[in-house]
């Protein structure tokens, strides 16, 4: 599909660094699924839907700065929604998030919460200013908050909070952060079995955004993120690249 | 009824089955091109490869429309220096691994052949048409592409393909330029020059402003400029363009192609290449034909 015009209808600040845009195009996405979006003259990137009509985005680079800045009225180009997205599972789940990684879980907990299932949150952040979706994720269940400055909740990593639960308990533990953060919680997934019962959002940088081109294949499965994820299985990323490297634009590999 | 053997000699390399994944297209990483191996492919053909680092043109690079895919990636590729690990890991696959391979002059492809040494065959990349200084810029010159795949033939230890670009008044002409070089095969054809403008805002939608079309609407372009070439031409013709499914294959192969290549309809699956040639095999046993017979068919139905 060619690009669909999306007009911004409100800008939400959420933290210092993240930005939510809310268009005028309801997307029918699965909790998990990504858009393309044309920054038009720029770029165009990869989002998580945070709402069936929202991206969340977090200024790193030229074209989430530019979508940062923008005002009610701007419009952007979307792509999507495109990819597999998380699989609701049991009764009784476990989301870790950590950063703008709440954005695709955020989606996720709500339809949980909808469908009656028992929610626990585990929210991590550099600072307490930049916990995204606290709020949200109270309305739909337990939440314990962990910052590495310590400003907000335990002081330290969302893995050191993991050790306060039981994870066996959960139906399906359900992950989205910072790519050495997702290594080391699907390490201790791993240790307690539960690697085949979690589901990872990954991200990898995608050109064409629909499983044809290969730029975001994982090593050694050759699995696509864009469209064989960017949700995919623990049990599929054992002994994968995930934690040591990536490729870039140019698909040479970058150490993590 | 036994199954038909579909395996062939191509350029003297063994394959087995006449499907190969395009250039292109999942062909970045060792372990990519092996899942496509693995998922049935007879060979594939690796992502084009030069002399130096390139991240390719600024998103968005490729998108679908109803009638095929328009791309403009950009020539992305790490380098041969760093891409003959990947290379390697390709060919544990244990299917014919082609290296796809892109300069601006004899020299450069020449280095780059050298450098990724152990591939089963070479295919010239003269035919981008959205990369400055590269590609359909060196393959619409009739004596650049003779030059560069003579001196490409010089240094490969293996066999020499030249893919063409259809954005040309005469194919043949490039064709036959080829095979004066030396050329072991030609494929036809490279996406066709092609452009897309958003209308909400008036800006051309992929990031180089024009790229290359493929898929379904290329797919009659493609069986054109390979019977045309079939005519004219005494090496082997590859066929590639909008070949999604067996029915495809055949025309193509009618046409004059000993083999076809497969890429964007890997979007709709992976296991096209197995699909492909299930379908293949049916056909054949259900017309009591073998491979032989249908290649270049439609030039002997009417006595040329």
């Amino acid at each position: 599909m060619k690009p669909q015009n999306a007009v911004i209808t409100e800008v939400i600040h959420e933290t210092p660094t993240i930005t939510t845009l809310k268009t005028d195009i309801m997307l029918d996405a699965a909790p998990g699924q990504f858009v393309m979006v044309w920054v038009r003259g720029l770029d165009e990137v990869p989002m998580a839907l945070s709402q069936p009509d929202s991206i969340t985005v977090q200024r790193v680079g030229e074209a989430t700065a530019a979508l940062s800045d923008m005002h009610v009225g701007d419009s952007i180009g979307i792509r999507g929604p495109f990819g597999k997205g998380f699989e609701l599972e049991g009764d009784r789940i476990l989301l870790i998030a950590g950063g703008v990684g709440s954005a695709p879980l955020l989606p996720l907990a709500q339809l949980a919460h909808a469908k009656g299932v028992d929610i626990t949150v585990i929210l991590g952040a550099r600072t307490g200013d930049e916990l995204l979706f606290e709020q949200q994720f109270s309305k739909c269940g337990r939440v314990s908050v962990a910052t590495d400055d310590g400003s907000k909740g335990h002081h330290g990593f969302v893995t050191e909070l993991m050790s306060q639960f039981d994870l066996t308990d959960f139906d399906q533990c359900y992950v989205c952060g910072p790519e050495l953060m997702m290594d080391r919680v699907l390490d201790i997934l791993h240790s307690a079995e539960m690697e085949a019962r979690s589901q990872f959002s990954l991200h990898r940088y995608f050109k064409c955004g629909i499983g044809v081109c290969g730029a975001c294949t994982i090593d050694p499965s050759g699995l696509r993120v864009c469209k064989d994820g960017p949700v995919v299985h623990g049990n599929m990323l054992i002994n994968s690249e995930l934690g040591r490297y990536h490729r870039d634009a140019t698909g040479k590999k970058i150490g993590h | 009824m036994t199954k038909p053997d579909l395996s062939i000699e191509l350029t003297g390399m063994g394959m087995k089955n006449p499907t190969i994944l395009a250039a292109g297209v999942l062909g970045t990483t060792g372990s990519s091109l092996k899942r496509v191996a693995n998922s049935g492919a007879g060979a594939v053909v690796t992502k084009s490869i030069g002399i130096e680092p390139k991240p390719g043109h600024p998103n968005p690079t490729m998108f679908k429309l109803e009638c095929g895919f328009l791309n403009a990636m950009g020539l992305p590729n790490p380098s041969y220096k760093e891409f003959r690990g990947e290379l390697d890991t390709a060919k544990e696959s244990g299917v014919p691994v082609i290296a796809s391979v892109f300069g601006a002059h004899p020299d450069e492809f020449s280095k780059i052949i050298d450098g990724l040494d152990g591939a089963d065959a070479y295919e010239l990349n003269v035919s981008c048409p959205h990369a400055s200084g590269y590609g359909a810029v060196v393959g619409t010159d009739p004596l650049l592409v003779e030059e560069i795949t003579r001196a490409a033939k010089q240094t490969a230890n293996a066999p020499v393909w030249v893919k063409l670009t259809p954005n040309v008044t005469d194919i043949v002409a490039i064709g036959e330029a080829a095979q004066r070089g030396g050329a072991d095969a030609v494929v036809a054809i490279n996406t066709v020059r092609s452009m897309a403008i958003d209308i909400h805002s008036g800006y051309p939608i992929l990031g180089n402003l024009y790229g290359g079309l493929s898929g379904p609407a290329i797919h009659p372009v493609a069986v054109k400029c390979v019977y045309d070439l079939y005519q004219a031409l005494d090496i082997p013709v590859i066929g590639v363009g909008g070949i999604a499914n067996y029915q495809d294959a055949v025309e193509m192969m009618m046409a004059g192609a000993c083999a076809v290549q497969i890429g964007s309809a890997i979007y709709d699956s992976i296991s096209v290449f197995d699909d492909v040639t299930m379908g293949l095999s049916e056909y054949l046993v259900s017309h009591g034909l073998v491979l032989d017979d249908i290649i270049g068919l439609a030039h002997r139905k009417v006595g040329l």
